[in-house]
């Protein structure tokens, strides 16, 4: 890191022209932008201009407040909603209540949850999207949904798929419940800096490939702790041939590879997803805005850190065998011998990865029989997942022995799909139509596998009982997902 | 926060590696809205096997905990932390951290110490050769002591963070006598910068 051009480097101006030096990347730009105090052995104090909470890491903080006699400093730069807990049956829309008859939470400890964020949102003055409200949803949908995620923002929410918000050329990280309590109290955070790595991606993805598989092939060529310490940012022509929604996906699944943030650069498909946006800038402010965020990509010769390349034409359809997002392979091939890998570290995690998910090395992965399929999450619950999903089920039926969860990501979301007609395509091949939430990405509400049961799953964790406990997870694609439900065993569109 | 200068005491080895956030504690028990308690939900689905290294007698009352590499990687919850200082532990040792993990654990008191793969095995090797061997963390020197299996193996960790973690700071504190500072870069923010409200 060029610390040289950080101590020289001006904050963001009103006219959004970027003073100061070249070579430097866009995380870099941001960084700078951003120091509100740089002093020599410590930590930047970093402003954060967007910061995102729900009712999981937030209550210790609040309570952490209230304990000091703090307030927040900026509830205008601070939203919440109800994601993780909460049921996606039964929400009868706006007002549904959260306790006594009617209620579709039968959890007492989520119902305390979810009271203390209301409570919280209330005393402090901040704006909540509850549960049944048509603005509710996953925290990382809903911020680039109403157009807060903006390019060259600082956004941290305590929640490690915060990278998601990077795919708009945010720098964008999660934080725990401490660093809540300090941005609450302070709009700031005091953070080393970190390194840069480049993952170029060159040539163009193959049909029936998509963003999902491409970052499941990054997370198994650099592994879950190759972006240990770096800020990724993809690039190339693959990436920039990526919708928005497909970029969301990429950068979503940043810290699966250990990567705190990872962002792209932004460009006019980012401007075009954000014009019209309930909080994009507009009139002379979006033309202000645009000139800042062109000033945004990294210099040419913005040197990085670390650089990786993929050829995407080289990709297809993946899926995970293991237990972690780094043990994935392309659904044509078969599970791994253990044997066959030399480190020792990762022989035994083979082992105890096979041993849980009960497979034996060396049987093709299209032969792995699911019982159940998870459609949503931040990583692939958004509109262009459900229609990818929706084109696949179009005509065709749910296998018998198989149980299909359509979770969108957002009650918007959920509006939209139905404009389309999806909802009826998914009911009608006999998958469940749900309410918007986490769902069955995390098994801490009601959606959850049972001990021994089998999805395939377009989240983005397959640790041991992450989908509820004895759980057993394979990471895939939204299209994979609908073939595999179609089949009853992994299966990818063009096996149909 | 509770100041952390130097820590002797027992040690546990965790032979795995990718250790994540679940694992450490599961979804099911992050409800609580308070940080104590955590402790009874540390490594839950791990405990039921009664030959895990938590349930070995021999390891009973270890306060260092010596974890394989990419030890608490995933999602971001701090429950992690309160878990294993709820459960007992002061220091945890691997070759490599989540950035997350790491960055909560040093704000709630409990230290992650980066050590070499083969220094971690050589600790390893000699705790589970004497469960009693005592392992001493001392931040002020930034060394790990053992000294019966001979080991000293000295470790990384930015200047600040030490000081922050002997002196037991309140980083809320700390940034607040900044707040001039915070006040003058908020005036110096462009208007199109977008609200929540």
């Amino acid at each position: 890191m060029n610390t040289a051009v950080s101590k020289c480097e001006t904050q963001m101006k009103g006219e959004g022209v970027m003073a100061g030096s070249a070579h430097r990347t866009i995380a870099e730009k941001i960084w700078d932008a951003h120091v509100v105090r740089s002093a020599e052995g410590e930590p930047d104090l970093l402003y954060i201009d967007l910061h995102l909470i729900h009712e999981v890491t937030s209550p210790q903080a609040f309570d952490g407040l209230r304990a000091a006699d703090r307030k927040v400093r900026r509830p205008d730069l601070t939203i919440a909603t109800e994601d993780h807990n909460v049921p996606t049956t039964g929400i009868t829309g706006p007002g549904v209540p959260l306790s006594g008859p009617g209620s579709p939470v039968t959890d007492p400890v989520s119902r305390t949850q979810v009271e203390a964020l209301r409570k919280n949102c209330a005393e402090f003055g901040i704006r909540l999207h509850p549960m049944g409200d048509a603005g509710q949803g996953i925290v990382h949908v809903i911020g680039p949904q109403l157009g807060l995620t903006q390019p060259g923002l600082t956004i941290v929410c305590g929640d490690s798929h915060t990278s998601t918000h990077g795919a708009l050329g945010a720098l964008a990280f999660g934080i725990g419940t401490s660093e809540v309590e300090h941005v609450l109290a302070t709009q700031t955070l005091p953070q080393l800096r970190p390194k840069t790595m480049a993952i170029t991606v060159n040539g163009a993805l193959p049909d029936g490939v998509t963003p999902k598989d491409l970052i499941l092939a990054i997370i198994a060529k650099i592994g879950t702790g190759g972006g240990q310490g770096y800020v990724v940012e993809y690039r190339g022509p693959a990436v920039r041939a990526l919708s928005m929604e497909g970029r969301l996906t990429v950068c979503n699944m940043s810290i699966e590879a250990g990567a705190r943030a990872g962002l792209v650069a932004p460009d006019d498909v980012t401007f075009a997803y954000l014009e019209g946006r309930p909080h994009a800038p507009s009139g002379a402010d979006w033309e202000r805005a645009l000139d800042y965020w062109r000033s945004l990509p990294g210099d040419d010769d913005a040197a990085f850190d670390h650089e990786v390349t993929l050829d995407a034409g080289t990709l297809s359809p993946y899926v995970t065998w293991g237990t972690n997002p780094g043990q994935a392979l392309p659904l044509a091939a078969s599970v791994p011998d253990p044997d066959s890998l030399a480190d020792p570290d990762q022989r035994a995690a083979a082992e105890r990865a096979l041993a849980y998910m009960g497979l034996t090395p060396g049987t093709a992965l299209r032969d792995v029989t699911v019982d159940t399929v998870f459609l949503g999450s931040c990583t692939n619950g958004r509109l262009e997942d459900l229609r990818a999903a929706a084109d696949v089920l179009r005509g065709r039926r749910v296998a018998p022995s198989v149980r299909m969860l359509v979770v969108p990501g957002s009650m918007q979301v959920r509006a939209q799909a139905e404009q389309e007609g999806l909802d009826t395509v998914f009911t009608a091949a006999g998958a469940e139509w749900r309410a918007a939430g986490c769902s069955m990405c995390l098994g801490m509400n009601p959606d959850k596998l049972a001990p021994g049961e089998r999805s395939a799953s377009t989240s983005n964790r397959n640790f041991e009982g992450r989908q509820g406990k004895g759980g057993r997870t394979h990471l895939v694609s939204p299209a994979v997902a609908a073939a595999t439900a179609v089949t009853g065993h992994l299966a990818a569109p063009a096996d149909l | 926060m509770e100041p952390f200068t130097t820590h002797t005491g027992r040690a546990m080895p965790l032979r795995r590696t990718n250790v994540d956030t679940d694992q450490i504690i599961p979804a099911e028990y992050l409800k609580r809205v308070s940080r104590a308690g955590f402790g009874e939900g540390l490594f839950a689905a791990w405990r039921e096997d009664p030959a895990f290294v938590l349930n070995q007698p021999q390891y009973a009352g270890a306060t260092i905990l010596v974890a394989g590499t990419d030890f608490g990687i995933g999602s971001s919850r701090e429950h992690a932390v309160w878990a294993l200082t709820d459960y007992g532990f002061r220091a945890v040792i691997a070759p490599r951290f989540g950035d997350i993990f790491r960055t909560n654990a040093t704000k709630a008191g409990l230290l992650p110490v980066i050590l070499p793969e083969a220094a971690v095995a050589a600790l390893q090797d000699a705790i589970e050769a004497d469960p009693a061997t005592e392992v001493t963390v001392d931040l002020g020197a930034r060394v790990v002591l053992a000294d019966a299996a001979g080991l000293k193996a000295p470790f990384d960790l930015d200047d600040y963070t030490r000081w922050r973690l002997m002196e037991g700071l309140d980083d809320i504190g700390l940034t607040l006598r900044r707040t001039d500072d915070i006040t003058a870069f908020e005036l110096s923010r462009p208007a199109w910068l977008p609200v929540t409200a």
